[in-house]
């Protein structure tokens, strides 16, 4: 499917948008400001109709779809903006669509529309990604559910208001094999969280659930045995744009470098050895875009459909791609700076800092080639 | 209804009236169709094929109708070759006049020229080679050195060319000359002539795989008419860049990608064995996995580049071919070397008893798949192009 003229508009728009008011120095900035993002920023970015995208104008979004919403984090990858665009309005938003009831549905996506609510995807609970072994247990009691657990590395789990939480389901006190996401606002009594202070400066948060008293509407939508995973498959498509944005900033940044330092009396962007080098990254590049793009157009061609196997495969697919991509990416532009590349006044290593945790984030590179391996059938 | 989707069903009624159910099938290297004067058909079904898709212009579905091409839209086009992959109908004909020359005459060509070769490529009744490479310019393709000498009513060319595709088989050429001496890029035309003229001798040259496709030119007085020059005299350079990445993309798109034969995946399960449920060798399943995925990704981008995906200039399109050169061939080798080493010693046969005949043919095409990254522009050359072109990289001093 072509990019449509609203799509490579709002293309336009979301670069120029983020390079105007976003820099990759904004990294710094909020650094010193001690906070994870800047509040009046995603303001601005729920002005432009980027919180609302997924969301029908039925509900008080824009309807830009997946692609479109793609493009716009993707925008927002290649300055490394900090905000609750990938996990609340790509990941949220989707999730609560995907999978919400009508009632959950009316209630919650008009808010992630507008920007007052933000969610964000509580499923890690140990140093690697393993959901099918998650530990958080939710109790089936009267009238609604009683959760207990610990989470890990919740990106964007120091701000988030809805933490939209993976547990497994205990009936009559016998744990079973079903995995069902949890909408806790994080204000609840029994939800305390500590802030991670993580090397991209991001919104990381340890999230603790003692005895949390649910309602039963506090399951998102009705048990299925597979919407768990189609929640994470579109996280990591989400992901997967991001870092593709990221991926392509750092290659032209190291560029632009090749193209104006001069050593033995040449550019060396004029040596073999180093074009050859970032050739390779660009075709790299190009393999991984190919993946994000055909993922988000499959997301955008089957609506809300879920539990697709194919859905599962392209999503591992572009998530390792990109993340592949990213660590080669990233690992060449601090080396083709030379010396400026280690420094902290370069962006250098703001770029290869957020693209470790973004590839670490829902699982690896490797995570996914396993899984991938897998669907494959070896 | 719209009219792609009124275009959709007429042409799905004309497959099924004209595409035959044995063609709808996988197809061997030896039942390719590659036409011309002395054609040979694996069946009387694959005549008829062509014959029907030839008469109809879709062997060249986007040509002008004029030249007997399908006069199709490119989403028109589109919709044609979502059908014949919706019922798996084998390509009617292989030709490098389709895949190479033709579009660059509709680009470049007289009125004439046009007139006098297209028709026929489309038909299927011309088979053309490319005489580009020399034994002294491989990737310095522009030092050619084969002398092309205005004798007034005519051209006299001497020299040799290499690694001529088929020649051997085919009815005609179209060749790079030098016609100027002084200057390198400059002194360069595009001729095409008979392969039947007078002083065209071709040899085939044995490769590592056994085959052989590729033929030594010895051209020696070679008088070709002056209506046969294609372009300017000395401008045949642009011409011969734009006609490689007509070839880079081609061999991106349909060479590697359609090699038949063994399955990876199957042939790891079956030769190397599953232990707990995952194949037993986790180094080699990693590699397969790596393998596939980018295979799968190369696979997404090939076909969102035919469906006019993103942006589509001729700059990005010619950037777009030399990634897809270099990813193509990287994807091709290594497919080829995973499945020997799952076949273990089974893979190590070259001929004869004791070997399934998948094995020795997996065994031909590692082989022959070394020649993936040197064909048509090795994999360094497209590098320095990516690296020239695409991101805009200064020439070494």
């Amino acid at each position: 499917m072509s990019m449509t003229p609203d799509q490579q508009m709002l293309e336009d728009t979301a670069r120029q948008f983020f390079a105007e008011r976003s820099p990759p120095g904004a990294v710094r900035a909020n650094r010193t400001a001690g906070r994870s993002f800047d509040p009046t920023l995603w303001q601005q970015i729920g002005e432009l109709g980027f919180s609302g995208a997924l969301i029908p104008e039925s509900h008080g979004g824009s309807g830009i779809g997946y692609r479109g919403l793609g493009l716009v984090l993707e925008a927002a990858g290649r300055t490394l903006c900090a905000s609750p665009l990938l996990q609340s309005s790509f990941i949220g938003a989707a999730a609560v669509l995907r999978h919400g009831s009508a009632a959950q549905q009316a209630s919650l996506l008009p808010r992630i529309a507008m920007g007052e609510l933000t969610l964000a995807l509580a499923v890690d609970e140990t140093p690697h990604h393993h959901p099918e072994n998650t530990r958080t247990v939710a109790r089936h009691v009267d009238g609604g559910w009683v959760l207990n657990g610990r989470k890990r590395f919740v990106a964007d789990g120091d701000s988030a208001s809805l933490l939209l939480t993976l547990a497994r389901i205990d009936t009559a006190g016998a744990e079973s094999d079903a995995l069902r996401w949890f909408l806790v606002p994080s204000a609840t009594a029994g939800v305390t969280r500590q802030r991670l202070h993580t090397v991209d400066g991001e919104g990381f948060a340890d999230i603790e659930f003692a005895a949390v008293d649910l309602g039963a509407d506090a399951a998102l939508g009705t048990a299925s045995p597979t919407s768990w995973q189609d929640v994470l498959d579109v996280a990591c498509i989400a992901l997967a744009s991001t870092m593709q944005g990221s991926a392509e900033a750092a290659l032209a940044l190291t560029l632009d470098h090749l193209k104006t330092r001069t050593q033995f009396g040449q550019l060396i962007g004029s040596f073999q050895s180093l074009q050859h080098r970032v050739a390779r990254l660009h075709v790299d590049l190009q393999l991984a875009r190919a993946a994000v793009t055909g993922a988000l157009d499959e997301l955008d061609a089957r609506g809300h459909v879920t539990a697709d196997p194919r859905l599962h495969r392209l999503a591992s697919l572009c998530k390792a791609l990109c993340g592949d991509a990213l660590h080669d990416v990233s690992n060449e532009t601090v080396q083709l700076h030379g010396g400026i590349g280690m420094t902290d006044v370069h962006d250098s290593g703001l770029f290869l800092k957020r693209a470790r945790v973004l590839e670490t984030l829902y699982g690896t590179s490797s995570h996914h080639r396993d899984r991938y391996a897998r669907l494959a059938g070896i | 209804m719209s009219n792609i989707e009124e275009f959709r069903l007429e042409t799905r009624q004309w497959l099924e009236t004209h595409c035959p159910a044995s063609l709808r099938t996988p197809m061997s290297e030896r039942e390719v169709v590659w036409g011309g004067r002395n054609a040979t058909f694996p069946s009387d079904d694959a005549q008829r094929w062509l014959q029907a898709m030839g008469e109809r212009g879709w062997t060249a579905p986007t040509w002008p109708r004029s030249y007997g091409g399908g006069g199709l839209t490119a989403e028109q086009n589109a919709v044609l070759q979502e059908e014949l992959r919706r019922i798996k109908a084998r390509p009617p004909l292989y030709s490098f006049g389709l895949w190479m020359f033709g579009p660059v005459l509709l680009e470049f060509g007289s009125e004439e020229q046009k007139q006098r070769f297209l028709p026929p490529i489309v038909r299927g009744e011309t088979r053309w080679c490319q005489g580009y490479s020399e034994p002294g310019a491989g990737s310095d393709l522009a030092s050619l050195a084969t002398r092309c000498e205005d004798h007034g009513e005519h051209f006299l060319i001497n020299g040799q060319k290499i690694w001529t595709s088929y020649a051997n088989l085919a009815d005609w050429m179209f060749c790079l000359v030098r016609t100027d001496t002084r200057t390198k890029h400059g002194g360069i035309s595009f001729v095409v002539f008979d392969m039947r003229t007078a002083g065209v001798e071709t040899r085939p040259i044995r490769l590592i795989s056994g085959d052989s496709p590729f033929c030594e030119t010895f051209l020696t007085d070679v008088r070709v008419p002056k209506d046969q020059l294609i372009g300017p005299l000395n401008g045949g350079w642009e011409i011969a860049k734009r006609l490689l990445m007509h070839e880079r993309t081609n061999i991106s798109a349909e060479a590697f990608g359609n090699a038949a034969g063994l399955d990876l995946i199957e042939t790891a399960r079956q030769f190397v064995g599953l232990r707990e449920g995952v194949l037993a060798n986790t180094d080699l399943r990693a590699r397969i996995a790596r393998h596939r995925m980018r295979d799968e990704a190369f696979r997404l981008a090939v076909q969102q580049a035919r469906t006019g995906h993103g942006r589509s200039s001729s700059a990005a399109t010619s950037a777009l071919a030399s990634s897809f050169k270099v990813a193509a061939a990287s994807l091709n080798q290594e497919r080829c070397e995973l499945l020997l080493e799952c076949l273990g010693h089974e893979g190590l046969g070259w001929e004869g008893e004791g070997f399934s005949t998948d094995a020795l043919r997996a065994t031909r095409h590692w082989l022959r798949s070394k020649g993936n990254s040197i064909e048509g522009g090795t994999t360094e050359i497209n590098l320095n192009v990516i690296a020239k072109r695409v991101l805009g990289l200064p020439d070494p001093v």
